[in-house]
Order: C-alpha cells, then sequence, then structure tokens
C-alpha cells in the first residue's frame, strides 16, 4: 500500500510537469490551433540556459527568474520572426516548421552543450516529506506547478492584458475591431508558452537529467494531455496531465514495466479518445454545412 | 462639418472589386445610411473603413486620412464597428465583453461611468452581466454588441445590419434606443441595413448603393418619397 | 489543339525522365546507385503517404510502422521461409494493406489532431514491438535480420545494385501508374470530396467510411511495398532503424515534395534521402541544426512544395510563351 500510494505522489509529481507543458501547447492552440511540437525542445534549451548559469556560479532562484524572462523573449521572437510567415499557411506546412524547430533547437543544444548527461540541482532537499510517501522535492515540484497555475489563471481571468489574450483567442476579427494590437499578442502567448515550458523543463531536469532529448518523450505526453482533457481547455489539460503522470507510473510499476509504458499509456488514451474523441472536458465538434 | 468624408474609394476580394469608386460623407453627429440590396457593396463598404480590406481612395476621419492604416490604428482613431455576426466573444461574459470594448482607454473613472449608461440602456444586459454571452438571445447580443461599441466611446459608430435575424419588436427596441444614444452622446453613425423603412426613419442623410456605387443620395425623407427607392426597397 | 499539344509534351517530359531514371544506374558510382534506390523506395511511400493525407485529409505521423511491418514481413520470408525477394514485394503489400484497414477503422473516429497523435503514437510503439521478446524467434530481437542481395537474372550483365536498382524501378513506375488511374477515377474524386467535405460528399451518395478505410489501406500498402524493397535493398532490417524520426520523414516527405500531387513524391523522396547528407557536410557539429534551417527555407521559399513551386513556374513560363504567339498549355 505504501509502494502504490509513492508511486501515485510520484506520478503526480511528473504528472504537474505534464500538466505546465500541455498548458502551455493549449495556450497556443487556443489562438492558432496548431498543437506546438518544438514546445518540449524549446523547453529544453531554455534547462539549458538555467544549467549554463548555475554552472557559472548563479543563484538557484536567480537564475530561475533569468531563464524564465529569457525564455518569454525567445518564444516572442520565434513568433516575430518564424510563425508569423505561415500564419496563412495550410496546417501540414505549419507542422513542418514545428519540426523544423525542434531539430534545431535539439541539435543547437548538443552542439552548445555536448549530448552527455547532466545533473540538474533541484531548490528542494531531497529528504521525505511527511513520511515516505514523497519526497520534499517531489512535492516543491507539483507546488511550483501549482503556483504557475494559479498565477496564470489570475493573469487571464483579473487583467487587461489576460482579458485581451482570451478575446484575441476566441474571436481576432473582433479583438482587432476593439482596438487590439491582435499580433502581439499572439507573440505574447507564444511568450508565455514558453516561459511555462522553461518552468516544466527546469522540473522535470532535476527528476531525470538533463540531455538535450530529456523531453521527446515528456512533449508526447504533454500531447496526449492536452488531447485527453480536450484541446481548447485549460483545466481539462491540468487533469489530464496529472491522470497522464499517475498513469504512467502505475503502468510502469505494475503492469508493463518501463520498456513499454509509454506504449500502453498512448493506447490507453488513444482508446479513450476513441471513445470521446474531443477528450474529457472538450466541446463537441460542430460543422457547419 | 462631416465627421467622415470618403471619396474615390475602391476595395474587394483579392483581385476583383465590389466596391468601384464611391464618395460619400457622414455628417457630425448625425445618421447616415447606406442602403442596398444584397450584394451591393454594403458590409464591403464598412468592412474597407475599418481596415479590414486593402482599399485605394480617400478616408478621411475628423481631418485624419485613415485609408491604408491597420485596423487597430482606425479603431483607437475612435471608430467602432458593429460587424455582421455581431462579433460577440461567446465564451466571455457579458461583462467582459464590455470590458474588451473599452481595453484601449486609460480613463478609469469614466469606464465606469460608462457602464452605468450602458447598462441604463439596456436594462437587460445588466441583469445579464456575469453570464457567458454565448447564452443571450439573439437580441441581446446585438444590443451587447452596439453597447460592446460604445464602450469605446467612438465619434463614428459603423452599424452592420444590426436589424438581422431579430423580431420585429426587438428590432424597433434597438432602434429606438440608437436614437437615444445618438441625441444624448453625440455620436455620429454610418447605419447599413437592408430594411430600407426603418433605416430612412432613424436617418437624416441617406445614399443608395447599387452594385458598388453610390446612385442616388439626399436627405432621408426625401429618398422616402424617390419612385425607385419606395417600389425597389420599401415595397409600395 | 492546344490541350493536345499540352498533353503531348507532358508526356515526352515523362519519358524523359524515365529514360534518364533508366540510364542513371550506368553512369554514377554504385553507392549512388544505392542511394537512388532508396530515393525510389521512399517515393513509393511517399504516393502512399499522400493519397492517405494530400488527397484524403487523413494525417499520418505513424507511416514509418507499416514500413516496417513491410520490411520485416520480407525479411522474415526470406530468411525463415526462403521465398524469394521479388515475391515477397505483393505478400507485404497485402499484408500491410489488411494491418492498413484494420488501423483505419478505429481512425474513423478521430480527427485532425487527434489522429496525428494516434498514427503518431503507432509509430512510436513499432520499434518497441519488434524487441518485443515473444517475438524474437521471427523478427531477431533488436539484432534483427540481416538478407542477402539478390542476383540479377538471366545472367543479365548488370551489377547487383544496378538490377535492384531496376527492379524497385520497375515497380515505382507500376506504382505511380496505379496511383495515377486509382486519382483519375470515381474513387480518387471520391477521396478529394471527402478532404474537402465530408458532409457534403457524404450526401452525394459516397460511403464515406468504407472510402476512408480502404484509402488508408491502400497508403499502407504503398508503405508496405516500399518497407519490404527497402529491406532488400538495405539488406538488414531491425527496430531501429524504424523510429518515430522515420515517420515524420515521411510526412516532412510529402509537404516539401507537394500536398496531393503524384510527382511530389519524387521531390520529396530526394529531399529525404539527400538534405541529411549534405546538412552532415556543411556542418558536422549541428547537422539537425541546418537540416532545420533547409526546412523552414523550403517552406518559406516554396509554400506550396517543389511540386508547386514547378507548376506555378511552368504556368508563368508558358503565359509568357502565349503572351509571344507561342503554344499555350491548357489550365489544368
Amino acid at each position: 500500500m505504501e509502494a502504490f500510494l509513492h508511486q501515485v505522489l510520484a506520478g503526480l509529481a511528473n504528472g504537474a510537469v505534464y500538466a505546465s507543458l500541455a498548458l502551455a501547447l493549449v495556450m497556443i492552440y487556443q489562438s492558432t490551433h496548431h498543437i506546438n511540437f518544438a514546445q518540449g525542445e524549446m523547453a529544453m534549451f531554455s534547462t539549458y540556459l538555467a544549467w549554463a548559469m548555475i554552472n557559472a556560479g548563479v543563484p538557484y532562484w536567480l537564475a530561475f527568474v533569468s531563464t524564465v524572462l529569457a525564455s518569454f523573449v525567445i518564444g516572442v521572437v520565434i513568433e516575430r520572426a518564424v510563425i508569423r510567415r505561415v500564419a496563412n499557411a495550410p496546417v501540414l506546412t505549419v507542422v513542418v516548421v514545428f519540426i523544423a524547430l525542434l531539430v534545431i533547437f535539439n541539435s543547437v543544444a548538443g552542439w552548445i552543450f555536448s549530448y552527455t548527461i547532466k545533473v540538474f540541482p533541484s531548490p528542494f532537499p531531497s529528504q521525505p516529506l511527511f513520511g515516505p510517501y514523497i519526497s520534499t522535492h517531489e512535492a516543491g515540484v507539483v507546488g511550483i506547478s501549482v503556483l504557475v497555475l494559479t498565477l496564470l489563471y489570475l493573469f487571464f481571468r483579473f487583467t487587461p492584458l489576460g482579458l485581451a489574450m482570451r478575446a484575441t483567442a476566441e474571436n481576432p476579427v473582433s479583438a482587432r475591431l476593439a482596438g487590439i494590437r491582435v499580433g502581439w499578442m499572439l507573440a505574447l502567448g507564444w511568450g508565455l508558452a514558453a516561459a511555462i515550458g522553461a518552468v516544466a523543463g527546469m522540473m522535470i531536469a532535476s527528476i531525470v537529467y538533463l540531455d538535450p532529448n530529456m523531453l521527446s518523450g515528456v512533449l508526447l505526453y504533454a500531447i496526449a494531455a492536452a488531447l485527453l482533457g480536450g484541446i481548447d481547455n485549460p483545466f481539462g489539460a491540468v487533469v489530464g496531465g496529472l491522470a497522464i503522470g499517475v498513469l504512467e507510473n502505475l503502468m510502469g510499476a505494475y503492469v508493463v514495466g518501463t520498456e513499454l509504458k509509454l506504449t500502453v499509456a498512448l493506447a490507453v488514451i488513444i482508446g479513450v479518445l476513441i471513445f470521446r474523441p474531443t477528450g474529457l472536458f472538450g466541446r463537441a465538434f460542430v460543422t457547419r454545412v | 462639418m462631416p465627421v467622415l468624408e470618403v471619396s474615390d474609394l475602391h476595395a474587394g476580394y483579392g483581385r476583383s472589386d465590389v466596391l468601384h469608386g464611391l464618395s460619400f460623407s457622414v455628417e457630425d453627429g448625425g445618421i447616415t445610411t447606406v442602403l442596398g440590396a444584397n450584394g451591393a457593396g454594403k458590409t464591403t463598404l464598412l468592412r474597407a473603413l475599418c481596415g479590414l480590406l486593402p482599399v485605394r481612395g480617400s478616408i478621411v476621419l475628423a481631418g485624419t486620412q485613415i485609408a491604408g492604416r491597420p485596423t487597430e490604428a482606425i479603431v483607437r482613431l475612435g471608430v467602432a464597428h458593429v460587424p455582421d455576426g455581431r462579433g460577440t466573444f461567446l465564451n466571455l461574459s457579458t461583462e467582459e465583453n464590455l470590458r474588451v470594448g473599452a481595453i484601449t482607454r486609460r480613463d478609469r473613472a469614466e469606464v465606469a461611468r460608462d457602464f452605468e449608461r450602458i447598462y441604463a440602456y439596456f436594462p437587460r444586459l445588466k441583469e445579464r452581466r456575469h453570464q457567458q454571452a454565448g447564452t443571450l438571445s439573439g437580441g441581446e447580443q446585438q444590443m451587447l454588441a452596439i453597447s460592446r461599441a460604445l464602450m469605446l466611446r467612438p465619434r463614428l459608430l459603423l452599424l452592420d445590419e444590426p436589424s438581422f435575424g431579430l423580431a420585429p419588436l426587438v428590432v424597433q427596441d434597438i432602434f429606438r434606443i440608437m436614437r437615444t444614444i445618438n441625441a444624448e452622446q453625440k455620436v455620429s453613425m454610418l447605419l447599413v441595413e437592408q430594411n430600407a423603412s426603418l433605416a430612412l426613419d432613424l436617418a437624416n442623410t441617406a445614399y443608395l448603393l447599387e452594385t458598388g456605387r453610390v446612385v442616388m443620395s439626399g436627405p432621408a425623407q426625401e429618398l422616402r418619397r424617390a419612385d425607385n427607392v419606395r417600389q425597389a426597397y420599401l415595397g409600395y | 489543339m492546344r490541350g493536345m499539344e499540352a498533353d503531348r509534351a507532358r508526356w515526352i517530359l515523362i519519358a524523359v525522365v524515365v529514360v534518364a531514371a533508366c540510364a542513371l544506374p550506368f553512369v554514377v558510382s554504385s553507392y549512388r546507385v544505392f542511394q537512388f534506390n532508396l530515393v525510389l523506395v521512399y517515393s513509393i511511400v511517399l504516393i502512399g503517404l499522400n493519397l492517405l493525407t494530400g488527397f484524403n485529409g487523413q494525417i499520418s505521423l505513424g507511416h514509418g510502422a507499416f514500413y516496417a511491418i513491410g520490411a520485416y514481413v520480407a525479411a522474415i520470408l526470406m530468411h525463415h521461409a526462403g521465398v524469394p525477394y521479388w515475391a515477397t514485394v505483393p505478400a507485404a503489400g497485402l499484408t500491410c494493406f489488411v494491418a492498413g484497414c484494420l488501423f483505419g477503422l478505429p481512425a474513423l473516429r478521430l480527427h485532425g489532431h487527434y489522429l496525428a497523435l494516434a498514427t503518431f503514437a503507432l509509430g512510436v510503439a513499432m520499434p518497441q514491438i519488434l524487441k518485443y521478446q515473444g517475438l524474437e524467434h521471427w523478427t531477431g530481437g533488436v539484432q534483427g535480420i540481416v538478407i542477402s542481395k539478390p542476383k540479377p537474372p538471366l545472367g543479365l550483365p548488370l551489377t547487383q545494385d544496378q538490377w535492384l536498382y531496376l527492379f524497385t524501378l520497375a515497380i515505382a513506375l507500376l506504382m505511380f501508374w496505379i496511383a495515377w488511374n486509382l486519382l483519375r477515377g470515381r474513387i480518387g474524386r471520391a477521396m478529394v470530396a471527402i478532404r474537402d467535405h465530408p458532409i457534403a460528399a457524404e450526401a452525394m451518395g459516397i460511403n464515406v467510411a468504407a472510402v476512408k478505410t480502404l484509402t488508408f489501406g491502400v497508403s499502407a500498402l504503398y508503405a508496405g511495398v516500399g518497407g519490404a524493397l527497402g529491406a532488400v535493398v538495405v539488406q538488414f532490417v531491425a527496430p531501429d532503424s524504424f523510429v518515430a524520426l522515420l515517420s515524420i520523414s515521411f510526412l516532412i516527405g510529402i509537404v516539401i515534395g507537394g500536398l496531393a500531387s503524384i510527382s511530389g513524391a519524387i521531390y520529396g523522396a530526394l529531399f529525404i534521402q539527400f538534405v541529411p547528407n549534405i546538412a552532415d557536410q556543411i556542418s558536422r557539429a549541428a547537422p539537425w541544426a541546418v537540416y532545420g534551417l533547409f526546412l523552414l527555407a523550403f517552406v518559406f521559399l516554396m509554400p506550396t512544395g517543389v511540386a508547386g513551386f514547378l507548376r506555378l513556374a511552368w504556368a508563368r513560363l508558358t503565359a509568357r510563351r502565349a503572351a509571344a504567339g507561342g503554344p499555350i498549355r491548357e489550365p489544368r
């Protein structure tokens, strides 16, 4: 029972990271209807920036904040420089652009920082918290994720800028007619998504190790989480992320072992999607004839 | 002095023009209407005025040339557009929709007063201010669309068929309030309508549009008496 | 008369390309022959994927899985049953047709991104399944299976590479011809109608479910044929040759080559075969970054793919010639 509980709680820690990344995906999806396949690699790259700073002697939290800010800028620049050009392109063209960004970030990270795995420090001590079920570190990961999600919620719910971004995501033409600078809102969305991704990257890197490929699998889980929750629903993305984290851990521990857990987790998700094609909390498709 | 002066305006979609050299003006503080059948270019005209379509020609808003400027800039100069289909943010609440309307304004106290003014004109919106806008009725959404545009404190309000798809009683209600708003708030209005009778009742000046050209213009009462307008648009 | 003239120009162009393709193995080195052989293999896969994604609008990020199935069917038949290489190609195609139809059935419920995820999961899962211990007797596990290169028949004076290239070329031409005929006919129109407007297609009496499932099957068949040929060409199959990146390369191939274009398959195949090598020559340190830049450049410069770009260039050229009084090509 104790081991089971531990698996569930450890799953929640991973799930919190998937949830954050899934939220970043949903944010870009809502305004552009594209899934950013490069989100994971962007986050990985951000994590390397943090690692480089910490390695150079910068205190953890200063490096953390600088990384989040730098990632925000990178996100904005990518939107303005690359994504804007394919705004009206067919969906598969955009997919190829995302793949291009993915391989570029991956390759550049490997080139600058080498492909050898690195230890990424955690700001939290590793001793157990409240008995043997969860380490302070895992609890810290969950706590940071919850904090990020709460801040985002407050931002979107209560600030004029958040409102402008929501309006833009829902109806760009109407937003423009209200005087909102729609182009900047999209860039801002990319910046925010990149910043959230950076937090997720730094959290997961302290659970696993840091290497250029560390987020490819995580991104797949995040996409699955976003789809499972209903791709246009931020709340669903968070629930989906947590559910997948737990599911993955339990599968790995009790059912199929770590080798096949990715496959099985995906199979389960696809099974769910076949019965609920718009995800657990997604809106039903309405097709205009 | 006119608040809006348009001369030799060409606009359209892709390579084909819908508007072929339109010239007209909107009197400051007045209500001007543009009548025309389906496909005459009424919606295109309003979209062109607020920069949603590429244009050739001159559009002068209170002395400022706005042709070719981006929509956001034109809106910030005081042109509010109530688009066809109303453009409601369906997932936002009624109040949030209004806040989006006022999002470019910095005068917070005045915005708060405008909320009260709007709710006085449309008490229904006040009742439903925390409701998701997607759940409002068609008439309520039209009221919301007009209110959202008013929250900008515009000099010029562009209205695209506010009567479309609404019950006659609701339409009368909305048009009555529009007249009040025009009188009290001194907002100039450019109204595009298929319902010629309603539009001519409300407006001071009218233009008749046919296939992208102005074919007739004058005081609304004069156009109402013109034979071709009567037969083609009023049906008697 | 102009239409006929344009048609004739088209056939001449195709004939020239085919003749050049036949002559190729006799003028380049044997390593190049091997590389172009793979281009032919990929082009077969890309037509199949284009039938599904380009013409029918069903996105697949997992065609590498069907390619792997085709390759393993060929390898297992040759290695365990002594079946000759040429006979494994139809067997692989049929196996994949069945697998494709089976996968296409549940895929009917999934759209857009959801289908992309499901197919991608298939692509990710395939290497893991191939490594699965229960199947090791057949698949050879992580080690895979080594197969031998076929000799030219009838004592023809060709090297093994040249013969295999010509064999692949013949099959590729057959597959192109089949796809071309398929798309010209009723089924082709149904496929496109479903992509553009599924509800209208249904209302017109098209059995949408059947056409979509069959398209999935046919598309997988193409991937299977390519996979079998690929296995023979490379003389080796192993799980790690069929990672998710392969599926993504195929998708890149059809987008770069030109969506919903038959000739696009050739350009796409050339891209996925040669651009990684070129990138590697440009930068040893970060070849994939160079590859990514190539991708961006192609997408920005030729948004409708190489095929679309060439079509546009051709149209401009003929328009200019028409203005000068020359022959004109009918708009297609």
